[in-house]
């Protein structure tokens, strides 16, 4: 046999590409700390503790954006060195994409806001 | 029957939703039914149903999955093309008070209809099936990391190709240019099922993009052989792999955005509508974040193509592949930051629109240094003029022309003067034609051997290849011409005479294409005929330099005997030149993925849910819905999903083409 071919299978009957194994404690604790995010959030709709609409609805969304990272860590198993630093570069990417079109999307809209929307029903609106 | 049950069970569908006061319409149905009836008849005196259902519609082989996507595509350019014929014949016509022979309600399903097809069911498809037949051999795998997930992204895309084609016999198809803008294609505006079929037909085929996206990437992440690093990897596996993230990254932002566009047709929402807090404008801003990207889709498998088929008919190494992989990866970056130029004059601003005129025109330059990594590869090489390589060659010469007038219209003030004018529909033609469909053609002339083993005849090629070539001058240059003269796109009839000719031109042009397309088909059934004289046994018909050239044309169920190991680029270059033997003992039972017909019944289901809901049939949209979810539960039942090819099935192959070799010499 050449060194230029392989055995067949030699090389997929090993499953370890750095995945990391949660424990029973690693889900709990993810499951509490979803529960606990989840619940902060409501009970500030619900009792209205912050003063304006506009900060809750930020802090609403920080917590979700916590959430995420919860999610990623304690189910997804995800850190910087699981598949190889696949999940990682994913990671780094996705956010980079999100980022360009969350931001160029305000932006865009912001200004043809300002530029294309009549007055009048502006104040209509609100 | 009452009048409401039959509301009930047919819903919007009723007998005046049958074009049938439409002559070319009903004259299109009867060629359609009778070339039907005929095909099917066929089939059933041949008796290829089951030859059919076990080695092609339920396969999961990687390959046969690729060549359907091809066949699909190739089918779905011939609708596509009869489009652009019957646009290119009206406008030619529609002067001095005629009229033309298209009505306007026709004229505008023609031209949305001809984008939608063109871009989701035929590019599409062929980058798609050309991806899937060779990154799996270029990486030496046995097939994708999902082979089923793989049969079924090829129905679902089948599945909304097919919703598509029903709405011409069926209903209609949208009015309103190939991405819907609202407040067109609000409720208001598009009442009919036009717009309800361009969006079924769409998240069917979405949700087939999509997944076959992530088994690629998967694919080439995970199951390279030993020794390809990721900076060992052929071009096209690396374009590949960055169309594969862009459709991934972009194509839930479509999916999003038709969702959205949905729920304001269905349940009355406002998200894109123009009063009560809802904008038409994000909609355009969303679609494009989808819609740029899209197009680097369809255009980097095609560089790959280029790459491939320049260094094999040079004889030389690809001049520059470092830099041919940064220049890929940046284009997929840069990709995502250009989508505003497709609407500078919507209002946005000077600050704006000078960002995105930047960055487009930024774009240009990764693209340009590929364009002299091909140079520089020709460049003293011994180049052999095969059609693969005459298609390269006239795509540098079309693209570049394509590419400038490209950088022209990232000039803000200059888009102001030619937004939505024929300039720009002769700048994404030339782009696209000259980039895409010319890099399919290539792809197809240059992998056609492996996959059948036997090559495509060059005469009738070589005049395919002229044809396209001559035609796609002639119908598109005029374009530009009009373009600048002020002629905006998508118009029916025409009061100035002097602008006539033109016209005539570029539907001569579109003649001329067509004889392009007929020599292409010609030349598939020629080839065929003299298969024998055609015929290929080394396996390596082109002295190629890639890894799929390493096994037999066409390759066994397995690709490769054993998994090849790899030392160099140019894998097989590499092996061929340190004298590479075949293994020709220690063959052991290889283990394969079973067929499964799983894949084509969700999609049928999913076709069937999104005809339900064109036709607001929601027993059926529900009952499809709830087939779907029962045969997908269903099939995680299935513990049939693998057997193992026995030893002896891998000797007898393996010693079958060794006979062949040894004939050959």
């Amino acid at each position: 046999m050449s060194t230029d071919t392989h055995a067949a299978g030699a090389h997929d009957h090993h499953h370890d590409d750095g995945h990391a194994h949660s424990t029973f404690s690693g889900y709990m604790l993810g499951f509490v700390l979803s529960v606990v995010l989840t619940a902060i959030p409501f009970w500030l709709v619900m009792s209205g503790a912050l003063p304006s609409k506009q900060i809750t609805a930020l802090v609403i969304m920080a917590f979700a954006v916590v959430q995420i990272v919860v999610h990623m860590i304690y189910f997804l198993h995800m850190n910087t060195k699981s598949e190889n630093g696949w999940s990682m570069m994913a990671l780094i990417f996705t956010i980079v994409m999100v980022v360009i079109a969350l931001s160029g999307s305000l932006w865009v809209m912001n200004h043809l806001n300002s530029n294309m929307m009549p007055i009048h029903e502006m104040t209509g609106m609100k | 029957m009452s009048p409401d049950l039959l509301k009930f069970i047919f819903g919007r569908l009723g007998f005046d939703s049958l074009p049938i006061h439409e002559p070319i319409l009903v004259g299109t149905f009867a060629v359609v039914a009778l070339g039907g009836v005929t095909l099917l008849a066929g089939l059933t005196y041949f008796r290829l149903w089951g030859y059919l259902w076990r080695e092609w519609f339920t396969t999961v082989d990687h390959k046969r999955i690729g060549i359907m996507y091809i066949i699909l595509g190739i089918v779905m350019l011939l609708r596509g093309f009869a489009d652009a014929l019957m646009m290119r014949a009206q406008q030619a016509m529609a002067f001095g008070g005629s009229e033309g022979f298209l009505p306007a309600h026709h004229y505008d399903q023609v031209f949305t209809a001809h984008g939608v097809i063109m871009i989701f069911f035929v590019a599409m498809p062929l980058v798609t099936g050309l991806m899937n037949y060779v990154v799996p051999l270029q990486i030496g795998a046995r097939d994708v990391s999902f082979p089923f997930l793989n049969n079924f992204s090829f129905w679902m895309t089948v599945g909304g190709a097919v919703l598509v084609m029903l709405s011409l016999f069926i209903g209609e198809f949208a009015r309103t240019g190939w991405l819907a803008y609202p407040p067109l294609s609000n409720i208001g505006y598009s009442p009919d099922v036009g717009v309800d079929y361009y969006i079924w037909g769409l998240q069917v085929a979405g949700v087939g993009t999509t997944l076959s996206g992530i088994n690629l990437i998967c694919t080439i992440v995970k199951l390279r052989c030993p020794g390809m690093t990721m900076m060992r990897m052929p071009v096209f596996t690396w374009t590949s792999l960055c169309t594969n993230i862009l459709i991934v990254a972009s194509f839930p932002v479509l999916t999003v955005v038709l969702a959205l566009l949905s729920l304001d047709r269905y349940v009355g929402t406002n998200f894109f509508t123009n009063d009560f807090g809802g904008s038409p404008m994000m909609y355009v801003n969303l679609i494009w974040i989808w819609g740029h990207p899209e197009v680097y889709i369809l255009v980097l498998p095609a560089f790959g193509i280029f790459s491939e088929v320049t260094s094999t008919f040079s004889g030389k190494r690809l001049f520059g592949y470092t830099s041919m992989v940064y220049a890929t990866v940046v284009i997929t970056i840069l990709s995502y930051l250009v989508w505003l130029h497709h609407f500078f004059t919507m209002g946005s601003g000077a600050s704006v629109n000078s960002f995105f005129g930047i960055t487009t025109m930024i774009i240009s330059i990764p693209t340009g240094a590929k364009m002299f990594n091909w140079l520089f590869t020709m460049y003293r090489g011994r180049i052999r003029y095969e059609l693969p390589m005459l298609w390269t060659i006239a795509f540098m010469l079309t693209f570049v022309l394509g590419g400038m007038t490209g950088v022209l219209l990232a000039v803000p003030p200059a888009d102001f003067v030619l937004h939505n004018s024929l300039f720009l529909i002769a700048h994404f033609h030339n782009v696209i034609i000259g980039g895409v469909v010319f890099g399919a053609f290539a792809g197809i002339n240059y992998w056609f051997p492996k996959a059948f083993g036997f090559r495509l005849d060059p005469f009738w090629g070589k005049l395919s290849f002229w044809f396209w070539v001559t035609g796609f001058y002639m119908a598109f240059m005029p374009l530009y011409v009009l373009g600048l003269m002020g002629v905006t796109r998508r118009l029916r009839v025409f009061d100035d005479p002097s602008l006539q000719i033109w016209f005539v031109i570029a539907a001569i042009g579109a003649g001329l294409v067509f004889l392009g397309i007929l020599s292409m088909l010609m030349q598939f059934a020629v080839s065929f005929l003299k298969r024998e004289q055609l015929k290929d046994v080394t396996g390596d018909i082109w002295n190629a330099r890639t890894l799929e050239w390493a096994t037999s044309s066409p390759p066994p169920d397995y690709n490769f005997a054993f998994t090849p190991v790899v030392h160099d680029n140019d894998a097989w270059w590499d092996m061929k030149k340190r004298g590479y033997q075949r293994p020709l003992t220690g063959f052991k039972p290889i283990h394969m993925p079973s067929s499964t017909g799983t894949g084509i019944i969700l999609a049928g289901f999913a076709t069937a849910m999104g005809f339900g809901l064109i036709w607001y049939m929601w027993w059926l949209a529900a009952l499809s819905f709830i087939a779907m979810l029962a045969v997908g539960i269903g099939h995680t039942f299935n513990y049939h999903r693998d057997f193992d090819i026995p030893a002896d099935d891998v000797i007898r192959t393996e010693d079958a083409r060794t006979k062949l070799l040894a004939g050959a010499k």
